[in-house]
């Protein structure tokens, strides 16, 4: 089965009017033959019927988060997702199109990424959207690199916050590695902002921070953006698009450049991925900015339509001078997002914002209540917090989940040695105060 | 035929969701100075952001819709299953920080689909992170500069990519602090071996070769060219865009390639999701396996408990390893010398899952076959379609190969009129304007899944079109009349930018 739709006498027919006899002399004119045909060791091919069942067993031996709380978060939320948006997305006509080369039979994609951008654009507060890039992680690194473009390569020092998303850090470190450029400030959590505007100079192409924080929280960046510009270095954000529902989006305080990770934005949690970056910038570094871009026309009869523009800035024009080799975007993953934020609307995601703040809120107060357990209520937060824990988090972790059938928090010891039994809990709408109760109760039990 | 932008259907109070009430005591809200003011996102009932949606994709070709020849991007036929395989809440509802007993499904999955990439490649480790062609490029080129450092020949910094090569190539290049070095083509559209000769040196890091090249060509010096690489001190790094032409024809690796990596939306028809997600696998010999980035799965024999399958503490007493079977165990981990992790998480799992899905159905001969056929359909066009339009490099093809869009009496008629006559007829137009070295590029590419009809009337169509070149070149030059929009004026675009819906 291989979905080849040849019978014997088109092939025969086919064949002949190519001129040879057999479809492997076409192989055997160009392939080395001492190498050719090898053995390939792969199972035995299955039907349908079939593999559809052994696909439900392995998915099966995971546990779900639709069988289990789940208080995970750290980068990948569990957030609703409106029917709506699976259903657009099961359009085939979206999902077996490819990028838009050829906008007049490419309208559906070009008009909906173009709607993706307004309304990435309304929620971050900033000036232009791109089409997306792979993911929050990518979405940074390719941040950095525009900022080091902006002032082609004459400062080549980047500062980071600590309390990024570690695997955001590592990324940039990875696209970076042959630059030359050197990445500081995110060594030490003793390392916060006013520390990090500090290390801010004459040679600094950019300083990145995370707002909500890895430790979810909420910072008060107001007139950050103004030091930073004192030295001309950019001000790039990572923010939560969840969080924006409620929070001041980062065009309100001047960021320059403002991204993140729009998984929680109706696409699924899929085990890491596929997801989405969203990437924003002010306007005037527009022509700095990598991957696709989605602008508005019109055609010969003076209708409104769409293109990708500004491709003299990428890789299929400009080869090794590009900014970036990024060639596609996400495009039905952007697409998920667009229908998310249009149908929740203004009203809806300010509900979804509130949802997780009062729930984590509620959480986080119940459980600093426990003896044993901290948590620093003081600081402002959104879904996030960090629980002080009176065993390794490991452990509690394996209790929660094997005792009480509950995926307890990310442990932060891993990534901080500062925060060795520390717990980050991530609380969303999908949390009934019946899940938090019961985790509140675990966390009691297992301690006593 | 237009459809309104979301917010022109936008109206104050409409509202498409329903959200549950809140279920606990409301805390108090952060000081209004971190509160935003207003969103302006659009308001529309259910019903009006379906029939958006629904506008907006008939305003779309696809594959599903109809032929789409887009040469060098496979736009094979996706079986539905595939979209069946990754929506199954017990892999598109786990979060990738899930400790791994409970992903044990996932982690065997990504497993396996590791170990048939290696099987068709003959690569000894493959990575899923990267996510998508232009990253594993990236991936490709960080490995070559960590493995020429980890022997303290950190001034190879050279790579050498031929003038038909993708853009990516050298833009990932430039990305990884590397200079490139063109290489030239020669009359038959391989890689000219005297040029490559004369750019070998001890700075050579390596090459990037796509094979078959954008020309659709197995290139007949390859042996010889891998061998002077390697001679050189250089690494071959494959670009796997065209390895729907190879499965089970020939294992990259044992051609000399020292990484390669895959596109699981071209050829594992996970598909294209309208330019993303891609995903873009990387494998590598024993010699590179372990900067790959990662984490990656790896598997080990361990006593699992005989009805529930999970694992059995390794200090466990005699009496309950009898009640223990042998098993494999996945978990993920990190090569101990990677370049990093190029993404978060592991890689695009839901894609992941569609291409296992594939290779499960279709097993070695199966995936052989789709090569065979895949070439077999490219040579079939090429032989029709050489009479009617030029075909500069003209042999035996693989998967897809290249015309000169121009037609014989008709002067002021380019390969741009052609596709966007092409357009009218109801067919997506090939790749156009590359490779660069061939003036006036189409680059076609039919895949393993059409039909001898639908071939047919592509050729027929073509064949038309150039006579409408002879005869009516104004049909041509005023095309598409047929499509939702007529040509659009793309310089203005570019110069009156319009980023996002401005009221």
């Amino acid at each position: 089965m291989g979905y080849l739709p040849h019978t014997e006498d088109e092939l025969r027919a086919m064949l002949r009017r190519i001129g040879v006899e057999h479809a492997d002399d076409l192989l055997l004119a160009s392939v080395p033959r001492a190498y050719a045909f090898p053995e390939i060791d792969l199972p035995e091919p299955v039907s349908e019927m079939e593999i559809m069942t052994e696909l439900r067993e392995m998915s099966e031996a995971n546990t779900d988060l639709q069988r289990v709380p789940c208080f995970l978060g750290a980068g990948a939320y569990h957030h609703f997702v409106p029917s709506v948006v699976d259903h657009v997305l099961g359009r085939s006509e979206f999902y077996t199109a490819y990028t838009p080369y050829q906008p007049e039979m490419s309208q559906g994609t070009l008009q909906a990424i173009f709607e993706y951008q307004s309304m990435i654009c309304a929620l971050t507060g900033m000036e232009v959207s791109n089409a997306s890039h792979y993911d929050g992680a990518t979405a940074m690194a390719e941040a950095v690199i525009m900022a080091i473009s902006v002032w082609r390569g004459r400062r080549r020092k980047v500062v980071m916050s600590p309390t990024i998303h570690p695997e955001y850090r590592e990324t940039v470190r990875t696209y970076t590695q042959g630059m030359d450029i050197a990445i500081i400030g995110d060594y030490s959590l003793g390392n916060d902002i006013p520390a990090l505007v500090d290390m801010v100079d004459g040679d600094t192409a950019c300083l990145i921070v995370q707002n909500p924080d890895f430790l979810g929280r909420i910072l008060d960046l107001s007139g950050l953006a103004e030091r930073v510009h004192a030295h001309k270095a950019l001000l790039v954000v990572a923010c939560d698009p969840i969080s924006l529902g409620m929070l001041k989006p980062p065009g309100d305080y001047d960021a320059d450049i403002a991204l993140g990770e729009g998984q929680p934005l109706g696409n699924a949690i899929s085990y890491g991925g596929p997801y989405i970056g969203f990437f924003t910038c002010k306007k005037r570094y527009v022509r700095r900015m990598a991957g696709r871009l989605v602008g508005q026309t019109v055609d010969a009869e003076g209708k409104r339509g769409f293109v990708l523009t500004l491709a003299t800035r990428e890789q299929h024009i400009r080869r090794e001078r590009a900014t970036s080799n990024i060639c596609t975007n996400q495009a039905l993953n952007a697409l998920a997002a667009a229908v998310y934020l249009a149908a929740m609307g203004k009203s809806g995601l300010a509900q979804v914002a509130r949802l997780c703040y009062h729930k984590a809120h509620y959480a986080a107060n119940a459980i600093a209540l426990l003896d044993g357990y901290d948590v620093d209520l003081a600081v402002p937060f959104f879904r996030e917090f960090v629980v002080r824990c009176p065993i390794p988090v490991a452990d509690l972790n394996q209790d929660l989940y094997e005792s009480y059938g509950i995926l307890g928090g990310y442990d932060l010891g891993q990534v901080y040695p500062e925060l060795e039994d520390h717990m980050l809990i991530s609380v969303t709408e999908m949390n009934t105060r019946q899940e938090i109760d019961e985790l509140v109760e675990a966390l009691e039990g297992i301690v006593r | 035929m237009t459809e309104p932008i979301i917010y022109e259907l936008s109206a104050p109070g409409r509202r498409a969701v329903s959200l549950p009430v809140l279920d606990v005591a409301p805390s108090d809200l952060p000081p209004t100075m971190l509160l935003r003011d207003g969103l302006d996102l659009p308001e529309v009932s259910e019903l009006d952001l379906v029939r958006h949606y629904v506008h907006l994709s008939q305003l779309n070709h696809g594959v599903d819709v109809g032929f789409y020849p887009l040469g060098s991007c496979t736009m094979k036929y996706s079986p539905k299953v595939n979209e069946d395989a990754s929506r199954l809440s017990g892999f598109a509802a786990t979060h990738p920080y899930q400790p791994e007993e409970s992903v044990q499904g996932n982690l065997r999955l990504m497993y396996e689909l590791q170990e048939f990439l290696k099987s068709l490649s003959g690569f000894d480790g493959v990575s899923l992170q990267p996510a998508a062609g232009a990253q594993g490029e990236l991936t490709g080129v960080l490995m070559m500069r960590a493995y020429h450092q980890s022997r303290g020949d950190a001034r190879r910094n050279v790579l050498l990519i031929p003038d038909s090569a993708h853009g990516t190539n050298p833009a990932s290049t430039t990305m990884a602090g590397f200079e490139m070095v063109e290489l030239k083509s020669d009359a038959r559209g391989n890689v000219a071996l005297d040029d490559l000769a004369a750019h070998l040196s001890d700075r050579i890091a390596g090459m990037m070769l796509t094979n078959p090249n954008t020309l659709g060509l197995f290139d007949q010096n390859l042996l010889q060219v891998t061998r002077l690489v390697h001679e050189a001190g250089g690494l071959m790094y494959g670009d796997g865009a065209n390895f729907n032409a190879l499965m089970g024809v020939v294992k990259p690796a044992e051609l000399g390639f020292d990484l390669m990596h895959f596109n699981l939306h071209k050829t594992f028809s996970t598909p294209h999701g309208g330019g993303g997600p891609g995903s873009g696998p990387v494998g590598a010999t024993v010699a590179l396996d372990e900067f790959l980035p990662g984490p990656i799965v790896v598997s080990e024999t361990t006593l699992l408990d005989a009805v529930t399958g999970e694992r059995l503490p390794e200090d466990a007493v005699d009496g309950e390893q009898d009640m223990g079977v042998e098993g494999l165990w996945y978990r993920l981990w990190m090569p101990r010398r990677s370049i990093g992790r190029v993404k978060s998480f592991y890689g695009h799992f839901g894609v992941c899952v569609k291409a296992y899905t594939y290779i499960r159905m279709l097993g070695a001969a199966g995936l052989t076959d789709v090569s065979r056929m895949a070439v077999l359909n490219a040579n079939y066009l090429q032989a029709i379609l050489k009479e009617a339009y030029p075909l500069p490099y003209d042999r035996v093809c693989m998967h897809e190969f290249v015309l000169e869009g121009r037609v014989e009496g008709a002067p002021d008629v380019r390969a741009l009129d052609i596709c966007k006559r092409l357009i009218d007829f109801g067919i997506h137009p090939p790749t156009n304007y590359f490779p660069l070295i061939v003036p006036e590029a189409l680059m076609i590419e039919p895949t393993e899944t059409e039909s001898k009809q639908t071939l047919d009337h592509f050729a027929e169509t073509m064949i038309r079109i150039a006579q409408e070149a002879r005869e009516n070149p104004q049909l041509l030059h005023d095309a598409p009349v047929n499509a939702p929009v007529r040509r659009l004026d793309e310089v203005r675009a570019a110069r009156r930018l319009v980023l996002r819906w401005e009221g």
